[in-house]
């Protein structure tokens, strides 16, 4: 076993493990690293990434979230980004969304901007947070073992369920998906919505 | 009936022939009854939220997931969204919302002044058409047309509606 809090695991390595599971599920990616992430799994129609609005990933999963009950909405944004939108916890807790699951991809820094350290690295719990506020699953992930349980709750436990993956600090090739807003909005919205999408 | 009760109860059903299902705000007396009334409909999810700017995201989200929303603030509240609203004009997002204004007509509380004053440059400035309707018997047509301006034609849209036609605050009751 790896003594508790020593930060092993790999961001690229963990969201490619997230997202082998994906089945159907829809993903919202925050602005920065997490898209690269998420693009360098491969690029999906049911993807939509974020270039921008930060602090707005979490919240936004819960508008798709509750237009599209029957599907499961899974959100993987940066720690930074989330620290932006905190006050959307509680906010989400109070909706209580049963299909929705957010992931922080949690390096304890800015990493797009000069890694910077975030609020996180000195202390800030963020599952203690997404926990207080009231989710009913929220967990920090430290080691593969803690991932692999964590995978399956995302996809099928009553959520909204919070989990916090401590990633190494080290930076990932960018890999860019496209960034045309109008083509990834209209995109992902035929992936959901069928002809519906243009009525 | 109340003159907040009139326009309320007409703008809801508006709102419900318009199919708006995610109503998202930060409490304004001027909504007060709106909320009430949204919130007491089965076909309606009102979304109470600590900051106006997750009201854009969430939003944002609605649409993404085929559903249409609108968002309920006052004019203090459109500070808090400027940078999320960018999102909705990069993407062309349909977005909606009514704003009910402060810092203006009859205004009492100085703090309030900024905002106010500041409220139709910023929205104009970050791409949303705003609307102002100047009677109180023209604001249920004009947020009508601000809704099919928005989901029909795909634009960002504000309604802001004055204390000259809600009432102003009276601070020496
Ligand atoms: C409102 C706003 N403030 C600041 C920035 C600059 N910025 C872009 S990415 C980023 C860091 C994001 O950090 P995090 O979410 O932790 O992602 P990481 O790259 O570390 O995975 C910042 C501060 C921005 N784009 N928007
Ligand atoms: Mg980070």
């Amino acid at each position: 076993m790896t003594p508790q809090n020593e930060i092993i695991l790999d961001r690229r390595a963990s969201v490619a493990r997230i997202l082998a599971d994906r089945g159907d599920a829809l993903l919202i990616t925050g602005l920065g690293s997490t898209t690269w992430d998420a693009a360098a799994v491969g690029d999906h129609p049911n993807n939509f990434y974020l270039w921008g609005a930060m602090g707005g990933a979490a919240v936004l999963g819960l508008g798709v979230a509750l237009a599209q009950p029957q599907r499961r909405v899974l959100v993987i944004t940066g720690d930074g980004e989330m620290l932006m939108g905190l006050g959307g916890l509680a906010t989400i807790a109070v909706q209580r969304p049963g299909n929705l699951s957010i992931v922080v991809i949690d390096n304890e820094s800015y990493g797009e901007t000069g890694m910077q350290k975030t609020h996180t690295h000195h202390g800030v719990d963020l599952a203690g947070c997404a926990a207080a506020a009231g989710f009913p699953v929220s967990r920090t992930i430290y080691s593969r073992d803690e991932l692999e349980d964590i995978v399956s709750l995302l996809y099928a436990a009553t959520g909204p369920v919070f989990a916090v993956v401590k990633v190494a600090a080290t930076a990932a090739p960018t890999v860019l998906p496209s960034r045309d807003g109008p083509y990834l909005k209209d995109r992902f919205r035929s992936a959901v919505l069928g002809d519906r999408a243009t009525g | 009936m109340s003159k907040e009760d009139g326009w309320s109860v007409e703008v809801f059903s508006m709102l419900q022939n318009m199919e708006v299902q995610q109503v998202a705000y930060v409490p304004d007396a001027g909504h007060a009854r709106l909320i009430e009334l949204c919130e007491a409909d089965s076909r309606m999810r009102a979304v109470p939220l600590t900051s106006e700017e997750e009201g854009v995201a969430l939003l944002a989200g609605a649409w993404l997931g085929g559903e249409r929303g609108v968002l309920l603030m006052q004019s203090s509240g459109v500070g808090n969204c400027i940078n999320m609203l960018a999102m909705i004009q990069e993407c062309r997002i349909p977005f909606l919302t009514l704003v009910t204004m402060r810092g203006e007509w009859g205004e009492f509380n100085p703090w309030q002044v900024p905002m106010g004053q500041a409220t139709n440059g910023l929205l104009h400035n970050i791409g949303v058409i705003v609307h102002r309707p100047d009677t109180a018997e023209r604001l249920v047509e004009v947020v009508n047309a601000a809704a099919h301006l928005a989901f029909d034609a795909g634009r960002a849209v504000a309604v802001l509606i004055s204390q000259q036609i809600i009432g102003f605050k009276d601070w020496h009751k």
